[in-house]
């Protein structure tokens, strides 16, 4: 077996992966970085983001009204010392990666331009047209190649975590294109491997989102924190689930239903706003969770509009004209028009909520490190928490360059602080192990269970029961769903027995993943007996900050159920109160 | 998993000699290319004409019979028609060399090429002027 | 919702077993709204889970998914089936070597890309605390057409230069070295000129101009190659016949 000798291994290259390995070598030259992912880091989900990246840089703003948004936008479960850390490096991180090349769109005089977003009180999104999340990947992928000390593996997919000792030590990996198990021997490992939210069927996120570093921490020990928040956008394609951008309704798109009207306000979010002129934070630049939750109501109470593809609501762009439309929202004229046939300078777009991020995640504290010595984790696989019960749009942007570079500065320090010696024997015996897991996979005959059975029937009960209102007896039912789901899943009879890109078993090591993951999601959504943020539950529809001003912890079991503990959430300044997203508030 | 290297990319041959004929983008751009063997020869041929000038005055009525031969008349007609084609189509892909901004817009493909196209014509007439034809 | 048979010829090459490529086809009912990626899925999913090819965003920014569909290169999940006769020939990307099955071997590109310095070596370093470098509208048009592009190498499948002379450094990564020429923000253009103004950079090109046509990004490689040219030959000129001109 292939040993490969690194100091720090990143498990993903996406913003926050390329943004730690940046922050790596900058921090200390001498370091040997490893770079693994399972696709070429141009290819990773941080290129669909289009909206923004939220950073203090008005003159009117202040880090107080960004945290304040921030932390009542989260419903209060975020952990307020590190969302006064985010707020408060976010404009420097975005600055960093302007003078990267970020071509950041302009005011007339050249300084950096900002817009509206959900759930913001002052403009602070910065944004590069639509495509944001394009624009920082590609910048960030690029800024990358200056340094050679960054070693890259690209392709390749991680297995398990190397533990020993109380320590990770490093991770085993399948080289995708020739099947060879290979071993790196890490110092510190970073994981930066983004969320799951293909565990659902309708989503925004492409197909490389199964949790892959998720299951790689909870299955090493480390708990999966707030696993059951789970964010719908509110406005994607019906069919695809294709993405379109909450800057529509920042730039003034609106939402309408079968009867023409803007249903928003009849959900606390009104009094209506001028047509084109949307006020922050009221009507449809409310945050994500409750615009989403508007139309599961209009939903029951038959007001969608019902197309081929499933109910929908109305995105309506039109009064913003073909020059406001081609200048900041091109990109969403395109993916209207290409996969639904909708022009959205002359049509309203039918658009439903879409599963498209997860609060959830590996627990890190503000320094990025998890409970796990020696492994850190960044981004959208992360929860630090600053995101709490719900996240505010372009927030994530700027989290994953904020926390990509903390992980960075806690692995290099963990790194520089002492020579921690390696049991050779005890860790040769657990990666053989590793590899014999894989291999029991592989060669197994006789399968009874197939792949794409047992992912249809996981998004079926996600979907049915761990939407985006939830119940005790639905809940209950995607618990044993999927404890049956994970004890049917070792009968799965792989097809490909080939060992060059063999995507049959990659599709099977995630699905594994995705159970383990949406486990964690489904058991945390039963035990919170409350409905706060993204979390709603119709038969507990109070928050209650008594029992639940806490994060779900889940712990990993293989076979049993994951046991579900609590810990606090840090308040400093802001106490737990109403969130008020009506424009009758001074 | 094995622990050997079991890869073996496999190569698709281009052929260097018929790689053209595969595609129509492809034959509309060798077409183009092909213009210049003609523009070459008519070159050739202008050349030549300088030549019997000097030779004198019976050197050169030889020759201009020779231009009115049919067999001549069809390749100076092949000749003024790839010439239009390859002026065309360089006049047309030109503003993507040479791209305008004036403020904050791009002077548009149509004008810069439209430039050409009028300047083109002016020096014809000039040319036609000088030549005597009116 | 109609729903139309269409017959999926895919080409399939396994290195274990093939020493050559060779041609499977299957029976896909297809929805009107479809792309070839969704057919592609329905086969993994539903007849053949031995199938290998990339994909991931299904929305034309990831640039995984490129392939020959009836022998034009595109990316999957922008071919739409309503396009095509019952019949759809995929292959993977021409001018690259086959991996496995629609998976080719891409470290050429990627080394290429990485040749030219496509980051932003700062004409005046600045530090971070005195905000952003000023970049006005006008300035941020000059290149942002060139930032579109997703790494998607179907302008590397359709140019022939680079099917004919592998060693061409080709459209995509000229044309990034291009995009940061343009950034008013940068100093490096003498540093990428070395490379890309190489004979195996641009002067390779002979404006063939089929990048272009089949970019799906509208990024229009071409004409940022034709400028590269323009600006090469200005430096030569200067250097050699302006000698002042240099320090």
């Amino acid at each position: 077996m292939e040993i490969i000798q690194t100091d720090v291994a990143i498990i993903g290259a996406g913003g926050a992966g390329l943004r730690a390995a940046i922050g790596l070598v900058e921090a200390d030259p001498r370091l040997r970085v490893a770079l693994i992912s399972k696709v070429y880091p141009m290819r990773s989900h941080t290129c669909a983001a289009e909206g923004g990246a939220a950073g203090v840089v008005k003159g009117d703003d202040s880090l107080q009204h960004h945290f304040h948004d921030t932390v009542g936008g989260g419903d209060w479960l975020s952990d307020q010392d590190a969302v006064e850390y985010f707020v408060r490096e976010a404009p420097g991180e975005l600055t960093q990666l302007e003078h990267w090349g970020c071509p950041w769109s302009r005011e007339p005089n050249g300084s950096v331009a900002v817009r509206p977003f959900g759930g913001m009180k002052i403009q602070r999104t910065w944004f590069a047209a639509d495509k944001s999340g394009f624009h920082i990947l590609h910048t960030l992928f690029q800024t990358s190649l200056k340094y050679p000390a960054i070693e890259r593996y690209d392709e390749y997919y991680a297995t398990d975590l190397l533990v020993d000792d109380g320590r990770c030590q490093g991770l085993m990996a399948i080289e995708m294109r020739s099947g060879r198990i290979v071993r790196f021997n890490a110092k510190a490992v970073i994981i930066a491997t983004g969320g799951a939210g293909r565990m659902f069927p309708f989503t925004t996120n492409g197909a490389i989102k199964t949790g892959d570093g998720m299951a790689l921490a909870y299955r090493a020990g480390v708990p999966l924190k707030d696993m059951e928040f789970v964010q719908y956008h509110p406005t994607g394609l019906p069919n695809t689930g294709i993405l379109l951008t909450e800057a529509c309704r920042g730039e003034g798109g609106v939402l309408v239903n079968k009867h023409g009207r803007r249903y928003l306000q009849d959900y606390d979010m009104g009094p209506e706003t001028p047509l084109g002129h949307p006020v922050l934070k009221t009507m449809e630049l409310g945050p994500r969770d409750r615009v989403s939750q508007a139309f599961y109501h209009e939903q029951q109470k038959g007001n969608t509009i019902s197309t081929p593809w499933g109910d929908c609501t109305l995105l309506d762009m039109r009064h913003l004209g073909q020059k406001v439309i081609d200048e900041r929202l091109p990109f969403v004229r395109e993916l209207s028009t290409s996969y639904l046939s909708v022009d959205p300078v002359t049509d309203p777009v039918p658009v439903r909520p879409v599963v498209h991020y997860m609060m959830g995640g590996i627990h890190t504290n503000s320094k990025a490190a998890t409970p796990l010595a020696g492994l850190f984790a960044a981004g959208e696989c992360a929860c630090v928490s600053i995101n709490g019960a719900n996240r505010l749009g372009s927030n994530s942007l700027t989290e994953i360059v904020v926390f990509g570079k903390r992980a960075a500065l806690s692995a290099a320090e963990y790194v520089s602080s002492g020579s921690r010696r390696g049991n050779e024997a005890a860790l040769a015996a657990k990666a053989v192990q590793s590899q014999a897991r894989i291999r029991s996979l592989f060669e197994k005959t006789n399968g009874t269970e197939t792949i794409a059975g047992l992912r249809g029937e996981m998004m079926q009960t996600m979907e049915k029961n761990a939407g985006i209102y939830r119940t005790a007896e639905g809940l209950q039912e995607a618990c044993a769903k999927l404890s049956e789901l994970r004890s049917r899943y070792p009968n799965i009879g792989l097809h490909d027995k080939t060992n060059v890109y063999n995507t049959d078993l990659l599709q099977a090591l995630e699905l594994g993943c995705m159970l383990d993951c949406a486990e964690a999601v489904a058991r945390g959504a039963l035990e919170r007996k409350e409905s706060r943020g993204a979390h709603q539950r119709l038969d507990f529809t109070a928050r209650d900050d008594v029992k639940y001003l806490k994060h779900t912890m889940a712990y990993y079991h293989p076979k049993e159920p994951a046991r579900i503990d609590y810990l606090d959430v840090v308040i400093t300044t802001s106490k737990p109160g109403v969130r008020d997203y009506s424009g009758a508030k001074k | 998993m094995a622990e050997q290297v079991n890869r073996k990319p496999y190569v698709r041959e281009v052929s260097p000699t018929r790689w053209f004929l595969r595609d129509r983008r492809y034959m509309r751009y060798m077409a183009r290319e092909v213009t210049c063997l003609f523009i070459g020869a008519y070159t050739l041929m202008l050349l030549v004409g300088i030549a019997r000038l000097a030779q004198g005055p019976a050197a050169y009525e030889a020759f201009l019979a020779a231009l009115r031969e049919p067999a001549s008349i069809v390749f100076q007609v092949l000749t003024l028609g790839f010439a239009l084609y390859h002026t065309t189509t360089w006049f047309n892909v030109t503003p993507k060399a040479l791209p305008l901004q004036i403020g904050e817009e791009f002077v548009p493909g149509g004008a810069v090429a439209g430039a050409h196209y009028v300047l083109w014509a002016l020096i014809s007439v000039v040319i036609l002027f000088l030549a005597g034809v009116f | 919702m109609s729903e139309r048979l269409m017959q999926l010829e895919v080409l399939r090459y396994n290195p274990e077993s093939d020493g050559e490529t060779r041609f499977q086809s299957y029976e896909v009912p297809c929805r009107d709204e479809w792309v070839v990626l969704d057919a592609l899925n329905y086969v993994k999913e539903h007849l053949d889970p031995t199938l290998s090819y990339r994909w991931s965003c299904h929305m034309a920014v990831c640039g995984s998914c490129g392939m020959m569909v009836n022998g034009e290169p595109k990316l999957a999940c922008k071919a739409f089936v309503r396009d095509y006769p019952e019949h759809i020939r995929i292959e993977p990307l021409a001018h690259f070597p086959v991996e496995r099955d629609l998976v080719t071997v891409i470290e050429d590109f990627v080394s290429k890309l990485a040749s030219v310095k496509p980051y932003l070596i700062p004409k005046k370093e600045q530090p971070l605390s005195s905000g952003e470098y000023l970049q006005t509208p006008a300035q941020l048009k000059k290149y942002k057409q060139y930032t579109l592009c997703i790494n998607c190498m179907l302008c590397y499948s359709a140019c022939p230069e680079y099917g004919l002379i592998p060693a061409f450094i080709g459209p995509a990564a000229i044309t990034l070295a291009h995009r940061y020429n343009q950034d008013s923000r940068d100093g490096g253009r003498n540093e990428r000129q070395e490379v890309i103004a190489q004979q195996v950079g641009v002067w390779e090109c002979n404006f063939v101009g089929a990048c272009s046509e089949v970019c799906p990004k509208h990024v229009d490689p071409a004409s940022a190659l034709q400028q590269v040219k323009v600006a090469s030959t200005m430096d030569w000129y200067k250097e050699h016949l302006m000698p002042w001109l240099n320090k």
